[in-house]
């Protein structure tokens, strides 16, 4: 099996890997179930003032598909690790970086694309005009897949780690601040009549480098927790 | 020590390391004992008053060198931890440790003196401003990196993936700053700065510069007391830490 090329190999994972989610639907969807909770409970606690709820929205959802991703972290490779699979993946004839961006594309297909897709519903609740909702899910769409990768990198480091989920947020949540920085501000310019496209360059400048330096920094840590 | 040349490597085992760092902590802690209270006696007596924030600002000696320190001392200890990670020598990792710690200090320190400052001049001790928000980052950066270390158990691979976590947290430093400060800034500009002269008293800058020096030395002399400690805990099943004269009476 020496010949298996790179491009079947990382197919192969990611097929593995939605086929898994599809037989276990409700893990994929807790994390959707995750997203639209937090952001309906935000007007029972702020009050239901359309102004006040329309000024917040962009900040509110961000913050909580960035929660509802990280909470999918534990999952990425947890489970791998546990049965031996993540250990046969890194001995095969393959670049472990590419295994990496395969399971991150697959964590990004379960968790951050279902953000994407139910945002705009979420985002007619809070009472935003439609171009503002376009430029949400487009800064959504910019934004999940960086932070599915800078979150591989934590979910790597904290492999089979006491406490790992708390961990996890505490090491991923500092290392978030640009991208939803610049994600929220996207979507608040066009609230404010502005062009987004100063933000999202920069979600893309943000998320161009971590799809440089994300899959070799986890793939490093991945090997030193199986050491 | 052949041919009269001092063999550095040497220092790197943490038997030949642990002496030095006896010796050197002390003579570092009286150093930062002496330009402390040199700078505490500019800061209080030569000083003079700011024009316009009146006697509050003298808070700045503590303020800015403590907020230095603390960026400075992440590069330092992600420099260190990367050494570990490459040259894999003990010691080099478990200095990032050791200075870890000290860095946690001084940035909570910068947030705290930033908010007895801000609460005379801006009227609020807390305000969500670029330098502020980033130094807060930075504070959880450094819990990050101590918390990761102390829920791995086995210590070579805490050392290792602190180490790639330090080396990720020393990438973003920059970034983070930036996007914070394109959100919002508030905070008056850069108190010293190197491309234009100095907007303040030369005294004050020297102030500054003594305590900065101060804290410097606190935290080398802060760090190779620590270092020492790890390096025992770590180490004690060695011949070498059985055979110490403290551990021998």
């Amino acid at each position: 099996m020496s010949s298996v090329s790179a491009t079947a190999a990382f197919r192969g994972i990611v097929r593995r890997d939605l086929r898994l989610a599809a037989r276990r639907k409700s893990e994929p969807l807790f994390t959707l179930g995750f997203f639209v909770l937090v952001a309906s409970l935000f007007p029972l606690g702020v009050g239901p003032e359309p102004e006040l709820l329309r000024r917040i929205a962009p900040g509110v959802l961000w913050v909580a598909a960035l929660l509802a991703s990280m909470l999918a972290l534990g999952r990425m490779l947890s489970a791998d690790y546990e049965d031996g699979t993540l250990e046969q993946t890194v001995l095969a004839p393959v670049p472990l970086q590419l295994t990496v961006c395969a399971k991150v594309l697959a964590h990004w297909l379960l968790s951050g694309l279902p953000l994407v897709l139910v945002s705009p519903l979420l985002a007619l609740q809070y009472g935003l005009p439609a171009d503002v909702i376009a430029h949400l899910a487009l800064s959504l769409l910019i934004g999940t897949p960086a932070l599915s990768l800078i979150g591989a990198i934590a979910a790597s480091l904290t492999l089979g780690v006491r406490g790992a989920g708390v961990l996890i947020a505490l090491l991923v949540l500092p290392l978030y601040v640009p991208t939803l920085v610049f994600g929220a501000g996207a979507v608040d310019a066009v609230l404010a009549g502005l062009s987004p496209s100063g933000n999202l360059s920069l979600l893309g400048a943000v998320l161009i480098l971590t799809l440089l330096f994300a899959p070799p920094a986890a793939a490093a840590a991945i090997r030193i927790s199986l050491e | 020590m052949s041919n009269g040349i001092v063999h550095w490597f040497r220092f790197a085992s943490p038997q030949s390391f642990y002496p030095l760092a006896g010796k050197m902590a002390p003579w570092f802690a009286a150093l930062a004992g002496l330009l402390g209270a040199a700078g505490l006696w500019i800061a209080f007596f030569v000083a003079p008053t700011d024009a316009q924030q009146g006697e509050s600002y003298r808070i700045i000696f503590v303020h800015v060198p403590a907020a230095w320190m603390s960026m400075f001392l992440y590069v330092v200890m992600a420099a260190w931890a990367g050494l570990g990670l490459v040259l894999n020598t003990r010691l080099s990792s478990m200095m990032a440790h050791a200075i870890a710690p000290t860095g946690a200090m001084f940035a909570f320190l910068a947030l705290w003196t930033g908010a007895l400052w801000g609460r005379p001049t801006w009227g609020t001790y807390w305000v969500w401003d670029a330098r502020l928000t980033s130094e807060l980052v930075l504070f959880f950066l450094y819990l990050g990196y101590m918390s990761l270390n102390a829920a791995i158990d086995d210590p070579r691979r805490g050392d290792r993936a602190s180490a790639v976590l330090a080396l990720v947290g020393v990438l973003n430093v920059p970034i983070i700053y930036f996007s914070v400060q394109w959100w919002n800034t508030l905070h008056q500009g850069a108190s010293v700065s190197l491309v234009r002269a100095p907007s303040m008293a030369a005294t004050m800058l020297t102030g500054m510069l003594v305590m900065a020096l101060a804290f410097w030395m606190y935290s080398i002399a802060a760090a190779l007391a620590r270092v020492r400690a790890i390096m025992l805990e770590r180490e004690a099943h060695m011949q070498w830490t059985q055979q110490l004269p403290e551990a021998v009476t």
